[in-house]
Parts: C-alpha cells; sequence; structure tokens
C-alpha cells in the first residue's frame, strides 16, 4: 500500500491520526459513562466531616500516599489481615481517592478503630517507641500546628462543585463543627447527625489545643468504619 | 532522508533483500518480513484475548457489562476462598468457637491450634501496643506476658477485654476512670507527695497503715486498690504492690499519675475480628505465661 500520499501531507496525517486515536479512546472511554454498576449500594458512606476533612488534607499534603495505601485488594491474606475488601463506594467522595498501588507500611483502608488515640500521637511523634522495626518518619510537629479559623467551608464548597452532597447547612456550620468534633464533652448532636459515626472528643491529648494532629488521627480514626458489612454479604457487593 | 519514489522494486545486491527504498546517508533498509513466530504468537494472544473477553467479566456495555460465560467475580472467588480456608479448619475451629473457653484449655490439640492462630491474630491486632510476644510498651501498654492483670488474667476475663476493649465506645468496655486528685484539687500537693512515697512503699517495704500517709492512702486510695496496694481486677485499680508501673515508678512518676491520671484505652475488637478468633487470641495470651 502506497503511504507517501499520508506521509507527505501533514494535515492528512494530523487528521487520520485524530480519528484512529479517537476510535480507541471512544471504544474504551464511552461505555463507562453509561455504566451503572461501578459503584455498589451500600449505606453509611457520608462526606468527610470537616475535621476529617482537614486531616484528610494533612495526609495528602505529608505526602502519606507514598507509602500507604487505601484499598484492601480481594484476596484472602489480604481481607484476613486488615479486614473486608474496600469498595468503591467507600471512596465515592474522595478527591482525589487515596487507593495507591505502593505499600512501603501497611495499607490503612480499615485503620479506624484498630488503635487508641494515644497510641496514634505516640506513633506520630516518634513510630520507633510503639514499633521498633518501623520506617516511617516522624510528625510530632503536627502537635504544634494549631487550626485556628480556617478555609474549610470553602474547601467543602468546591468539593460541591465536583459532586460530593454537602448541603448548605453543612457547609455554613463547618468552621464550627470542625472545633466542635475535637472538643471533649461538647455538645455533638448536630455534628453526628450530619455526620453519622464521626469519632469525637479530644485526639491529640492537648485537650486545649485543636491541632493538626487532632484532625489527621480523626480521619485516621474514620477510615473504613462507615459501612456496616454485617448487613451485606458477597452477592450484595457484585459490582 | 531521500526517499526513491520509483515503484520499481528495490533490490539490495548484497542480500537480494527488497529495500523500503528510503535512504539514509547512502544506507538502505532492507524489507524483511517479521519472523514467521512473532506473527503467529501476535496472533494468537489476539484470539486469546477474544476468548478471554467471552468467558471472564470485561467489557462495559450499556449500563451494565459483559458478565463471561463462566460467571466468574473476583469477589465471589474471594468468599469461596475464604470458606474454604474455614472449612478446613472447622474441625478445630468449630469446637473452639463452641465449647467453653476451658473445656478448650484443656484439650491440648485445640490450645495447640488456638496458639498459633492466636498468635497470628495477635500479630496482626496486637502487637502495636503490646508487642509482639505481649511484652507491652512503655507509657501504658500493658505486659500481657506476666501475671500482673488489670481486668483480671482468666481466660473469661482475657475473652471480654479483647472483645469489648478498655473505656473504648463499646458499651459494654471496661470502664473505670481514677479521680484527678491534684488537677482536680482533692488533695494539696503535699500530700500527694507523701501519698506518692506511701505508695512506692507498699512495694519496697516500711509502709505505715498508722502514719499520716497510711490514713490519706487509706481514706483515697483503699476503696480502689485495696488496702495493702493488692489492686481491684473487677475495677481495673493496678496493684500497687508487684513492682510492675504502668506509667513509670519513680517518685515524680507515681505521683503524676496521683495529680492528673492517665487512663489506657483499648479499642472493641467484636466488630472487627470474628469470635472464634478473639477466644483463640484469649486462649494465646492466657498461654503468653501469666494466664490464671
Amino acid at each position: 500500500m502506497d503511504h507517501s500520499i499520508i506521509e507527505k501531507s501533514t494535515p492528512l496525517l494530523v487528521l487520520l491520526t485524530l480519528v484512529a486515536v479517537s476510535i480507541g479512546g471512544l471504544v474504551q472511554i464511552v461505555p463507562l459513562f453509561q455504566i451503572e454498576s461501578t459503584i455498589e449500594k451500600v449505606e453509611g458512606v457520608r462526606p468527610y466531616s470537616p475535621l476529617e476533612l482537614v486531616g484528610r488534607n494533612i495526609y495528602i499534603r505529608e505526602g502519606c500516599y507514598t507509602c500507604h495505601s487505601q484499598m484492601v485488594r480481594p484476596f484472602r491474606d489480604e481481607v484476613e489481615r486488615y479486614g473486608h475488601y474496600s469498595l468503591a463506594a467507600e471512596s465515592m467522595y474522595d478527591h482525589p481517592f487515596q487507593w495507591g498501588s505502593k505499600r512501603t507500611g501497611p495499607d490503612l483502608a480499615r485503620i479506624g478503630g484498630k488503635y487508641s488515640n494515644d497510641w496514634h500521637v505516640a506513633h506520630l511523634i516518634d513510630p520507633r517507641s510503639v514499633l521498633p522495626h518501623s520506617i516511617m518518619p516522624a510528625y510530632g510537629f503536627l502537635l504544634d500546628k494549631e487550626l485556628g479559623q480556617t478555609d474549610i467551608d470553602q474547601h467543602l464548597a468546591t468539593l460541591r462543585i465536583v459532586g460530593v452532597p454537602y448541603s448548605d447547612e453543612m457547609i455554613a456550620a463547618a468552621q464550627a463543627d470542625l472545633t466542635i468534633q475535637a472538643l471533649v464533652d461538647a455538645d455533638t448532636d448536630d455534628l453526628l447527625a450530619r455526620y453519622p459515626k464521626a469519632v469525637t472528643g479530644d485526639f491529640d491529648g492537648q485537650p486545649s489545643k485543636l491541632t493538626e494532629m487532632d484532625a489527621l488521627i480523626a480521619y485516621l480514626q474514620m477510615l473504613g468504619t462507615l459501612v456496616d458489612f454485617t448487613n451485606y454479604d458477597t452477592s450484595d457487593l457484585v459490582q | 532522508m531521500a526517499t526513491n519514489d520509483s515503484h520499481k522494486p528495490d533490490i539490495d545486491p548484497l542480500t537480494g533483500v527488497e529495500t523500503t527504498g528510503h535512504s539514509w546517508d547512502g544506507i538502505k533498509e532492507l524489507e524483511n518480513p517479521l519472523p514467521k513466530w512473532w506473527s503467529i504468537t501476535y496472533l494468537i494472544t489476539i484470539a486469546i484475548a477474544a476468548v478471554y473477553l467471552w468467558l471472564y467479566p470485561s467489557f462495559p456495555i450499556g449500563k451494565d457489562s459483559l458478565d463471561g460465560s463462566l460467571g466468574y467475580t473476583e469477589r465471589q472467588a474471594v468468599a469461596a476462598r475464604i470458606e474454604e480456608a474455614k472449612a478446613a479448619q472447622s474441625v478445630y475451629v468449630d469446637q473452639i468457637a463452641s465449647a467453653s473457653l476451658q473445656d478448650v484449655a484443656a484439650n491440648a490439640e485445640l490450645v495447640s491450634f488456638a496458639a498459633r492462630g492466636g498468635q497470628a491474630a495477635f500479630n496482626t491486632n496486637c502487637a502495636g501496643c503490646h508487642a509482639v510476644g505481649g511484652g507491652g510498651l512503655p507509657g501504658g501498654y500493658p505486659v500481657l506476658a506476666d501475671d500482673d492483670w488489670l481486668w483480671g488474667g482468666d481466660l473469661e476475663a482475657i475473652y471480654a477485654t479483647i472483645q469489648y476493649g478498655v473505656r473504648s465506645d463499646h458499651d459494654e468496655a471496661r470502664y473505670s476512670e481514677m479521680p484527678a486528685f491534684g488537677a482536680d484539687d482533692l488533695l494539696t500537693s503535699d500530700e500527694i507527695n507523701q501519698l506518692a512515697a506511701y505508695v512506692l512503699s507498699l512495694s519496697e517495704g516500711g509502709a505505715d497503715p498508722t502514719s499520716e500517709a497510711g490514713v490519706l492512702y487509706a481514706d483515697n486510695c483503699a476503696s480502689c486498690h485495696g488496702e495493702q496496694g493488692e489492686g481491684a481486677t473487677d475495677l481495673g485499680a493496678p496493684n500497687l504492690r508487684d513492682f510492675v508501673w504502668l506509667y513509670g515508678g519513680e517518685l515524680e512518676q507515681v505521683a503524676g499519675q496521683i495529680v492528673q491520671p492517665k487512663h489506657g484505652v483499648m479499642p472493641a475488637f467484636v466488630a472487627r475480628i470474628d469470635d472464634p478468633t478473639i477466644r483463640m487470641l484469649a486462649l494465646y495470651v492466657h498461654g503468653l505465661g501469666g494466664g490464671q
């Protein structure tokens, strides 16, 4: 076949290249827009509370994802070690998701509730103090970084643009909720109505201060706890 | 690059192979076909892809995706593999799950199975705080390999502690709270210093219950920690006379604990680990050295 016509005409080459690439793109991408069954129908998954969201932002800022995945894969050894395999639904409000593909440290998808707050503080200050074989860097400085007035309401509003169902009420109360979640003996009824199962109370061992440590631990303590898997069996979770 | 535009085949004189007609600095590219084995392998992979597409869940079509004629899903496969493993273990696990912990403990075969299963679960779930082997960690993470128990060291007590945790958010959690004698101004700092010295003397010897400090102890501490400092496992009140100190045995550490006590928290594992595994954990911890 004579390619010389195409090879000698740049516009024709560009045009035909575009056509070829488009076919590949259309075949691979367009069907995914139509599909309805990628996200399992499970109850309990909710948007992050303001404090958890700040913690998540710190998690991303500090690059925790470079060593920790958040994806329990559907293998027997992983399920036995970490708990139920992760669902797509559990990260549907993650922008960006933190699944990861490299584990230097353990998977954190179900770390919530596995350790006490005190343990997390001790571990973040000096990982070797509790896990002698750990090679994780220390993050004790988070204890000194206080969270004052933040722009958290704008984070919620921004996430709403990409589809996270934050209500006007949630956005208006964001700064207040941020503070209340880490207070000891605060009235958390409204907070828990908006964000069920949120872990409340002092996280960092400094009840008088609201720090980045509070936020990060609040985030870690809710990871993987939202879906009650006793309500579902495998056939409910097939995508 | 110069291009030979003639449509006449250009034969390389040396090899007798047709060239592509392209020439770089006088070097011409030979038009050799792909090796036959390569082309065939390539075609086979395409054929395998078609078969795979037909057998396994693959391509999204409309609102759903092709399910594949085998009906395979990763999630059902892992469920099946877990069931299979459970079935293989059921000869032991069923007995561990249904018999009383005492009966299990009396059966050497079951104890040996539970020790291995419990060890695996312990290293995953417990060793972060209690250390591999149950050696504990400084700063309030108790040693499990000794016979000093905060909440009881018999099988049932260990089993309950693992299930519901200590000061966790579970309704059945073990819970106790020591008053903050200093922070809440229940005692003066002078009294606290006397008390701390008295508490140390409970184990080191020379404690005089009739002394001023002894009376302070009897009034403020003995109701939980016992008159001789023997502790009470139903209240989670530590034994004060066994040289085992959760938060340090120096005078100022003991005084600090009276001023503003630290309270350890252990999560409830009842929702995290299945019941037979918790039973195996209880048996494993019981067997670490100090089980009662």
